[in-house]
């Protein structure tokens, strides 16, 4: 029984030792970016490194938004991720509710396809098009790539979602004489709603981390706010203060997201394996 | 109520299976626009321009299968290719490893568990240029934090990505930090479906821990972990941020993968044509990978 018990504590001491020894890359990585965004030029190019800000400054942040115009690649990161997520529910969550009532898995597959193509595989041609249209310097060619993130995002979750959501209450609707749009829209919505939730989240954050669409689209003001911020490190003088804090900026807004809603997240990503670009 | 109103709602698939499936369609019709413009056209367009000799300006001269022989020619790109199998390789073993290990504690229950999963999958939900450039202020040879780190336990300071034979285990490593969640969550979904009775039955029978991951974890979640290389096989392939940020394809050349080459041909010397051409040789790389995976997975499924 003792050795029962001597092994059993052992097996316990293992496993927290591997969760932190997982966990502490991440932990330790993001503590530093706050370190770095936290501490003035000198302590950052002291060696050894100086680990905590002493003390701590937000001059990194206030230089970010007054050298740099970050306040309107901002906006145009709202615009753009708001936009091609919303434009994304719009087509997306009724694309999902119609192929999983056909039952259409070839269409399925043809979602798929999207997430396994290359980003930069459709930015050849798409260039040309919004030279040619005379697009290029507005967000709206900005906000139809992202669509090629969200789109696939949203129809994706959608059909999981619906194909799990118990029939009979829309058929009841149907034989009291509802047509498939109302009991779409009426019925089978509202109880979508959590896999909506789910399917908006993911789209959002995946529009708004995306780069590759911004480095080839964006002119000088119409940047999104990770090309802006690579930007920061090839045309200033390389100070990491600023730098830190411009990445933190960045990537603030996602990591809140993540930590209010792991539960909606992990959820997400563990049926679909999704992600975007 | 009529006699075909009584059919129907008896027997509701085979009446009207047939005409509902079509009417679903309408629901998928403006999604499947979307993704017609932004994905098959542009698909169509690129087979069409890598036949040609295509620059931003100037004439668009059809030049055949032109651009498709300068490939067996062009040694650098030979060179991207290989580097890509061993990047790929690389990003797809150590996530994997990783993750698995990664799922099966967070499958179990303990303290914190919620939050600690929350952390562990945070570097994939970050935005990558961020992050990226994090790195390579840590990477920094003189005043980086991973040197400091590296010689005061004694070990000799690496190069990190500024030397040619470090660059890519280097973009690895930042890869397998970012990724590694996503092939944990896989994962541990699929473990956290396994039923309970084998495991209930091996503790009776006294198994250890790793006898029971080995006996009943492995073979059971196998399909999921499957899945997961998968689904890291493709990203691997067309990893495009981390690499552009911190490195650029350099130093030189050693680590330019076949999409930063893609990207360098496209948009840097603006060589359309040729570029297309890569992107139909990439494309189909990837496509053949995906079903020889999918392939193997079905075979598996079958033992």
């Amino acid at each position: 029984m003792n050795r029962h018990r001597i092994r059993r504590s052992l097996g316990r001491a293992g496993l927290y030792a591997s969760v932190i020894l997982l966990v502490s890359p991440a932990v330790l990585f993001f503590l530093w970016m706050l370190s770095l965004s936290l501490k003035n030029e000198l302590d950052n190019t002291a060696y050894p490194p100086v680990f905590i800000p002493h003390p701590p400054t937000l001059a990194n942040f206030v230089d970010v938004f007054a050298k740099n115009d970050f306040l309107t690649y901002t906006i145009n990161s709202v615009i753009v991720s708001f936009s091609a997520t919303g434009l994304a529910l719009l087509f997306g969550v009724p694309a999902g509710y119609g192929i999983a009532k056909a039952k259409a898995t070839k269409a399925a597959a043809l979602i798929l396809i999207a997430r396994v193509t290359p980003g930069l595989s459709y930015l050849i041609p798409l260039f040309l098009m919004f030279q040619w249209l005379g697009m290029i310097g507005t967000l709206a060619p900005l906000v139809i790539t992202h669509l090629v993130i969200t789109v696939p995002i949203v129809v994706w979750i959608m059909i999981g979602f619906f194909e799990g959501l118990p029939g009979e209450l829309e058929e009841a609707a149907l034989v009291d004489g509802a047509t498939i749009w109302q009991a779409f829209l009426h019925v089978a919505m509202p109880l979508a709603r959590p896999g909506i939730m789910v399917a908006m989240i993911l789209a959002f954050i995946f529009s708004w981390n995306n780069f590759i669409f911004g480095v080839v689209l964006a002119g000088r003001t119409t940047r999104t706010l990770p090309v802006a911020v690579y930007n920061v490190l090839t045309f200033e003088q390389i100070s990491w203060g600023p730098l830190a804090a411009a990445a933190l900026v960045v990537t603030a807004p996602v990591l809140l997201l993540t930590l209010l809603m792991q539960k909606e997240i992990v959820a997400g990503l563990t049926a679909g394996g999704v992600k975007g670009g | 109520m009529s006699s075909t109103t009584a059919t129907t709602l008896l027997r509701p698939d085979a009446a009207r299976g047939h005409a509902y499936a079509r009417r679903y369609w309408a629901f998928a019709a403006p999604a499947a626009a979307i993704v017609f413009i932004v994905i098959l056209f542009p698909w169509i367009f690129t087979l069409f321009m890598s036949l040609h000799d295509w620059k931003v300006t100037g004439a668009t001269p059809f030049v055949g299968l032109a651009n498709y022989a300068k490939m067996l020619q062009d040694e650098r790109f030979q060179w991207a290719i290989v580097r890509t199998i061993w990047f790929t390789a690389a990003t797809v073993i150590a996530p994997v490893l990783l993750g698995v290990w990664a799922a099966v504690c967070f499958a179990s229950q303990f303290k914190f568990r919620g939050l600690a999963r929350t952390l562990f999958v945070l570097p994939m939900m970050a935005t990558p240029v961020a992050i990226a450039l994090v790195w390579t202020m840590m990477f920094h040879p003189q005043l980086g934090v991973l040197n400091y780190l590296l010689t005061s336990v004694g070990l000799p300071p690496s190069s990190w990505v500024y030397d040619s034979s470090t660059v890519i285990p280097t973009l690895v490593m930042v890869e397998t930090w970012q990724w590694t969640p996503l092939v944990m969550l896989i994962v541990l979904g699929g473990i956290a479906s396994l039923p309970q009775e084998p495991y209930e039955a091996a503790v009776l029978d006294g198994a250890s821990a790793w006898q029971m991951f080995r006996h009943i974890t492995l073979p059971l979640a196998w399909p999921f972990i499957m899945v997961a290389a998968v689904i890291r096989l493709i990203d691997a392939l067309k990893t495009f941020d981390t690499i552009y940020v911190i490195t650029l394809g350099g130093p030189g050349t050693s680590s330019e993968t076949l999409n930063i080459l893609l990207y360098q041909t496209a948009f840097a010397y603006y060589d359309l044509g040729y570029g297309s051409a890569i992107v139909v040789v990439f494309f189909l790389l990837i496509l053949l990978i995906s079903l020889l995976l999918l392939r193997v997975r079905q075979r598996e499924a079958w033992r």
